[in-house]
């Protein structure tokens, strides 16, 4: 008797659970325990301690100017390593941002192309995504670095891309920049108070619409808007800025030939490599996505809505776009996502973002692996969270109202 | 009633059979059908535009494609170096005026340099006289992927069971050697590279994380909190981050994790890493699946008296994972190309082989690093598509036995 009620215990599925939960919980404190342990001994061992000191420490390498080193002032030897940590974050959130706005465009219209009924379009489409989607990212990056922009001129040569104003050579991108004048400040405040009223009449818009049917003409009040704010502007200050153009010599001495400092925001080749790269590697999987959520919006609602009598862009804006954006959203993210983790691969070529200065050339001088690495981790840890947060909030939103 | 004296005409013969119309059918046809038809609409101002941007856009692509599709023949066919019989290294492949063999002006692919590589771009650094046991386990691999491909195979499961259970065994065995004790030395991974470390990295993490990815997403599916738990952190934590930093965590701060004495081999790290790595994404992938099954089908194999791990072998899974089967893909392809990231971390595979080749001072050419790129990306192409295209017959099979 006493034998059957242990064996009808044991075969408890609840006691089942809670005895497999126990066992999980207890190998993994122990697996927790025993790595904590070697790494406390290893410490012991090799006379290292954990610790963040080593972030208030000057940093003693040179990196390469770019959006980050300039926002942070960046110099060796006086500079601390918590600069250079959030030196590399801005490099990755600045190369992911323009490769997210870039790879978005691109992506789209492969996208579209790919449905269209013009051969010519459709076939350069297709191949375009089988190839660029079959190729390893890594493989594209150094062909675009090794090969591409290194069969460009050096730095006493020049291709220009827009004479006089944008030239790239093996030194990078030379692009001109605005050198502010005393009318900036306010010409800034009426361009702000210019896009307050936009917005303003954009609510305004809706609004009425909810409650007339009719819409203000929307187009229109916010151009005029724009257009008499930069009047008032004109009149009032002038032109608040001046361009200073990348300035090249091609006589004097030879050490001193080509572009010269300080004119023009220089691009380095690093950055336009893995700009390239990521942009046309990730436009080819937002085309797919693109392509399949047009093709998830049935035949049946844009004839339906063509029956109504719109035409075909009321079509595609009010009835098609609308739709197929639910289905393409969530993937979408996850493709930017993708394309900012995909950044990483920038070590490769040494273009100062996150993993190339900090987990790269900073651990090498400092050899605090654990501490670096987790900081790393956690900078796209968050990222990844806040992707999701984003996600589970537009699915709430989009999520179609069922009665 | 009319008499038949009445009707004036009656046809007695069929009427003949006209040509089809000239404008819908033939070569006019179809070039109407497939270019024309989305640039001529002319009856409104806005259709005209449209048309004329179509057009312009259709001509800009067509000569550009057709451009580039003959720059690469040109390259890689008519103006390529072929053979060698001088036994030149640089010389071949460079012009008469930097003091090669070529007449000035010539750009082509430099073949000879990957015959001379092609064993190290194959097997790395592996001993020559050790170089059969690589084949032997290529060719078994092959003979048994394609006996799997082909549904009517007799003894189809048993050659399954034989590549998933005995041959990585007898792989280990004749790729890593058991001793001189059996004719078969040990080759330290150290010296192995090339292709072989790329399907090493890629078959490894392919055939363990779909088994790993199983329990994974059973685990977040399942009612036990600490089980849930655990599974979901691990997921998500390995998802979050991008595979280079893991990556760079087994190489740099895993040994400090580890007893003093314990050294994992450095190929070893990375299979660890790849395969968690890709295990946390299969999860996903075929959480999906398990989520895309009906709640009856759980409720039906409960009320059958099967148990937990019954239902799931027997009912749910098999449904799930031929539901996900295109995703499972995708995940492989996806894995096969971030192999190439171990090249960040100092393992020769492929891509990694290419690039020291790349470098090789004695084939210092401008074409060296495009001739090598062209060679690992074609090999990278022509496997994920031969796996996406297998999918896509696979998914199509599947459909067909689903109705």
């Amino acid at each position: 008797m006493k034998e059957h009620s242990v064996f009808q215990f044991v075969n408890d599925a609840r006691v089942r659970g809670i005895l497999a939960q126990v066992a999980l919980l207890a190998f993994a404190v122990f697996c927790i325990g025993w790595l904590v342990s070697n790494t406390a001994q290893n410490f012991e061992d090799q006379d290292k301690s954990l610790g963040f000191g080593f972030l208030v420490q000057a940093a003693g390498f040179q990196i390469a100017p770019t959006l980050g080193t300039w926002l942070f002032d960046y110099e060796a030897g006086v500079s601390t390593y918590w600069d250079v940590y959030f030196i590399g974050i801005v490099n990755t959130l600045l190369v992911a941002a323009l490769g997210v706005v870039a790879a978005t465009i691109i992506g789209f219209l492969m996208g579209v192309m790919r449905l269209s009924q013009n051969l010519i379009l459709r076939s350069f489409a297709t191949v375009y995504v089988e190839v660029l989607r079959n190729i390893p990212l890594l493989l594209q990056l150094f062909f675009w670095y090794f090969t591409v922009l290194r069969a460009l001129p050096d730095k006493r040569g020049k291709v220009e891309l827009l004479p006089g104003v944008v030239s790239v050579n093996l030194e990078g991108l030379f692009l001109p920049y605005p050198i502010w004048q005393s009318g900036a400040g306010v010409a800034g405040v009426i361009m702000l108070v210019a896009l307050g009223a936009i917005w303003a009449v954009n609510r305004r818009s809706q609004q009425r619409q909810l409650l007339t049917g009719h819409p203000l003409p929307f187009w229109r009040i916010a151009g005029g808007i724009l257009l008499g704010a930069l009047a008032v502007i004109w009149l009032s200050v002038g032109v608040p800025f001046e361009w200073s153009l990348p300035v090249f010599k091609e006589t004097g001495p030879i050490l001193r030939r080509g572009f010269q400092g300080d004119t023009a925001i220089v691009v380095i080749p690093e950055m336009l490599a893995v700009w390239f790269a990521l942009t046309l590697y990730t436009a080819a999987f937002i085309a797919e996505i693109v392509r399949s959520g047009i093709m998830a919006v049935s035949k049946g609602q844009s004839e339906a809505s063509v029956a109504m009598g719109m035409t075909r862009g009321q079509t595609l804006r009010l009835v098609v776009i609308p739709q197929a954006l639910r289905v393409i959203i969530p993937p979408l993210t996850s493709q930017y996502l993708n394309l900012t983790k995909n950044s990483s691969l920038a070590v490769a070529i040494a273009y100062p973002e996150l993993v190339s200065i900090f987990a790269g050339t900073a651990m090498n001088n400092v050899g605090k692996e654990i501490e670096m690495v987790g900081m790393m981790m956690c900078v796209y840890l968050t990222f990844s969270l806040l992707t999701s947060f984003f996600m589970n909030w537009f699915n709430k939103r989009a999520m179609l109202v069922e009665r | 009633m009319a008499k038949k004296s009445d009707i004036v005409f009656v046809r007695e013969k069929d009427a003949p059979l006209l040509a089809p119309p000239l404008l819908e059918s033939g070569a006019f046809g179809w070039f109407r059908q497939n270019i024309l038809s989305t640039m001529n609409d002319f009856s409104s101002v806005g259709g005209a535009v449209r048309s004329l941007i179509m057009a312009a856009a259709t001509l800009f692509i067509f000569y550009y494609s057709v451009n580039i599709l003959w720059a690469l023949i040109d390259f890689t066919l008519i103006e390529a170096v072929w053979s060698n019989p001088q036994g030149l290294k640089r010389e071949l492949c460079t012009t008469a005026l930097a003091g090669g063999v070529q007449h000035d002006g010539w750009h082509g692919a430099c073949w000879p340099l990957i015959f001379a590589k092609i064993k190290f771009l194959t097997y790395g650094a592996y001993p020559f006289e050790e170089l059969w046991r690589v084949n032997l386990a290529g060719v078994i691999l092959i003979a048994g992927l394609v006996a799997l491909m082909f549904e009517r195979m007799p003894y189809r499961i048993h050659i399954g069971l034989f590549m998933l259970v005995i041959y990585p065994f007898l792989a280990f065995a004749l790729l890593y050697g058991l001793g001189d004790w059996a004719g078969l030395p040990f080759v330290y991974t150290y010296d192995w590279g090339g292709i072989l470390v790329t399907l090493v990295v890629a078959l490894t993490g392919i055939v363990v994380s779909l088994p790993l990815g199983i329990a994974l997403a059973l685990g977040r599916q399942s009612k036990m909190p600490v089980i849930r738990g655990f599974c979901t952190i691990f997921i998500e934590f390995w998802r979050g981050i991008p595979l280079i930093t893991v990556l760079f965590m087994a190489s740099v701060a895993l040994p400090l994790f580890l007893p003093k004495g314990v050294n994992i081999d450095n190929l070893l790290r990375a299979l660890i890493g790849v395969t968690l790595f890709a295990s946390a994404y299969m999860a996903e992938v075929i959480r999906g699946g398990l989520q895309a099954i009906d709640k009856g089908q759980y409720e039906a194999g409960t009320a059958l008296g099967l148990n937990y791990w019954k239902n799931m072998r027997l009912i749910i899974l098999p449904q799930a994972l031929t539901y996900v089967i295109p995703g499972i893909v995708n995940t492989f392809i996806g894995l096969f190309k971030d192999t190439t990231l171990v090249a960040i971390i100092g393992l020769f595979d492929l891509l990694g082989a290419a690039q020291a080749a790349v470098n090789d001072a004695s084939w210092s050419t401008p074409v060296q690093a495009i001739t090598l790129y062209i060679y690992v990306a074609l090999f990278y192409f022509i496997c994920c598509l031969i796996m996406s295209r297998y999918s896509m017959r696979l998914e199509r099979k599947l459909a067909k036995t689903n109705d």
